[in-house]
């Protein structure tokens, strides 16, 4: 089945009340962010979605796919189900090598293709800064080494026409690069983030509170550019990241721009 | 009677999906009655009795909780009889090397995804025999991890059906409350058979021996050579 667009049934929020939200509709090539305080149903959102419920979660929501209920089978199976989530459990506690687990996952994914290892490795290790070996036990890999592997097989592995992202900028990783990796053509891509970089970069995005859909915002043109001004501040703290990351020192000179020596 | 029985690891949340499963089968009118199966002490039976239904304790002390259950199912469900439709039996197992499941009820194996993909390699004929694996605590780790784990439980038991349920919320117990009321039921108590044997066990151990020297055992055993046989008259 081709999935052009799901749509989010409102249910109700932590005190039982309707959410404000009634009906939200995501389509193909649409970025939605997700925002809210911590504690304020992000994550459930997301994970309503993941599920495909039907009335069944805490939430009460229901996901439409193409205006319609999805079949059984796509909520059963990871196979039909075609979404691909990154969340914030990261923690690896398959005691596997990178290898196997990558070989596991594309089994369980159906996605049978010589040299899926090499390829999503190669992917990871663009992202984060000591390379991921294939003979690495899973468990012995760094926050940031995990985020960049999950990244790296949500694009190569679940590649899936729908992506949700939960907080990826907390992952010590280049996020510009992994929201581009991951938001790919044609994608319904649903991004939780806290950073007025990933956030602004989007279409809409659902302010949450109190477990509830509050609101959606339109991002407009002017917060477009500003997304645009402050993704250089960003760009300019990483290079002095990066600088003290290889062992350099910082200089006035460095922050010439913003601050006076 | 329709009767299902539930086995699963400690931890993995067996009596939080029954007590969610329940309180399905209760608003769908029917009226589930719970045995609950342990070794040593259990107080699971004061959670069950909120729910206002029959529950019963059996506590096997040091004989292995999967032989108990299998002894005591014909009482068990005679004790059911007259109280409800549905009789589930929560049996804690132990060496995870039995099968409590006889072949017309319903075998639901549950599993925690947090201990490893490893782990439904480990577990045996609970799980490789089961009807239904339902697997808890998939929301503490990543989906690829989940996928993972759900694709070895299948490599075990390739006939399974899988359900991933949230043991807190009680997501996913709608579904196997509709397993249960959906599984036929025993009619023929006496004919009843289990679906696998139950573990090899008959020696001087299993009646008291306590010295571990080679000689003073008698009985099938099993040496770590491979080689098993007969020590006896």
């Amino acid at each position: 089945m081709e999935i052009k667009e799901i749509t989010i049934v409102g249910g109700y929020d932590k005190n039982g009340n309707p959410e404000p939200v009634r009906e939200v509709t995501i389509k193909r090539g649409e970025i939605v962010g997700v925002v809210g305080p911590t504690g304020s149903g992000k994550s459930n959102l997301i994970s309503d979605i993941e599920q495909l419920a039907q009335g069944d979660t805490i939430s009460k929501r229901r996901i439409l796919v193409n205006g319609e209920v999805p079949p059984i089978e796509m909520r059963r199976d990871p196979k039909k189900r075609r979404i691909a989530q990154l969340s914030q459990n990261m923690n690896f506690l398959a005691d596997m090598t990178v290898e196997e687990f990558i070989l596991m996952h594309a089994k369980s994914r159906g996605v049978y293709r010589e040299n899926i290892v090499d390829e999503v490795l190669e992917l990871a290790n663009k992202l984060t800064g000591e390379p991921i070996k294939k003979d690495y036990n899973l468990t012995i890999l760094s926050g940031g080494q995990s985020r960049s592997l999950m990244v790296a097989d949500v694009a190569v592995i679940s590649d899936s026409p729908i992506v949700l992202i939960d907080e990826i900028e907390n992952a010590g990783i280049k996020k510009h690069e992994a929201l581009e990796l991951l938001a790919g053509y044609g994608k319904i891509v649903l991004v939780i983030t806290h950073d007025p970089v990933l956030a602004l970069m989007t279409d809409r995005r659902i302010v949450m509170r109190n477990g509830g859909m509050q609101k959606i915002i339109e991002t407009t043109e002017e917060e477009k550019e500003i997304s645009r001004k402050i993704n250089e501040v960003d760009n300019w703290l990483l290079s002095l990241r990066e600088k003290i990351r290889l062992g350099e020192r910082l200089t006035y000179e460095d922050v010439s721009l913003v601050v006076k020596g | 009677m329709k009767v299902a029985i539930i086995a699963g690891t400690p931890g993995a949340g067996k009596t939080s999906v029954l007590i969610h499963t329940i309180k399905t089968l209760i608003n769908e009118g029917y009226n589930p009655v719970v045995v609950k199966i342990d070794c040593l002490y259990t107080d699971d039976d004061v959670r069950y009795k909120k729910l206002g239904i029959p529950v019963l304790v059996g506590l096997s002390k040091d004989m292995c909780p999967d032989h108990f259950a299998i002894y005591n199912f014909e009482e068990m469900v005679d004790w059911a009889k007259d109280k409800g439709d549905i009789l589930l039996i929560e049996t804690a197992g132990l060496c995870h090397r039995c099968a409590p499941y006889t072949k017309n009820s319903l075998g639901i194996c549950v599993i925690d995804a947090t201990s490893g993909p490893n782990t439904p390699r480990k577990v045996g004929p609970f799980l490789t025999s089961a009807d239904i694996v339902v697997i808890t605590k998939g929301d503490i780790i990543s989906q690829a991890e989940r996928e993972v784990f759900r694709e070895r439980v299948l490599e075990m038991n390739p006939d399974c059906r899988i359900y991933e349920v949230n043991g807190l919320t009680g997501q996913g117990c709608v579904e196997i409350a509709k397993e249960i009321i959906e599984s036929k039921d025993i009619e023929d108590l006496e004919n009843e058979e289990l679906r696998h044997n139950a573990p090899l066990c008959i020696c001087t151990l299993c009646v008291g021996e306590t010295r571990v020297s080679k000689k003073y055992h008698r009985g099938i055993l099993r040496r770590i050579d491979g080689f098993m046989g007969y020590e006896g008259e």
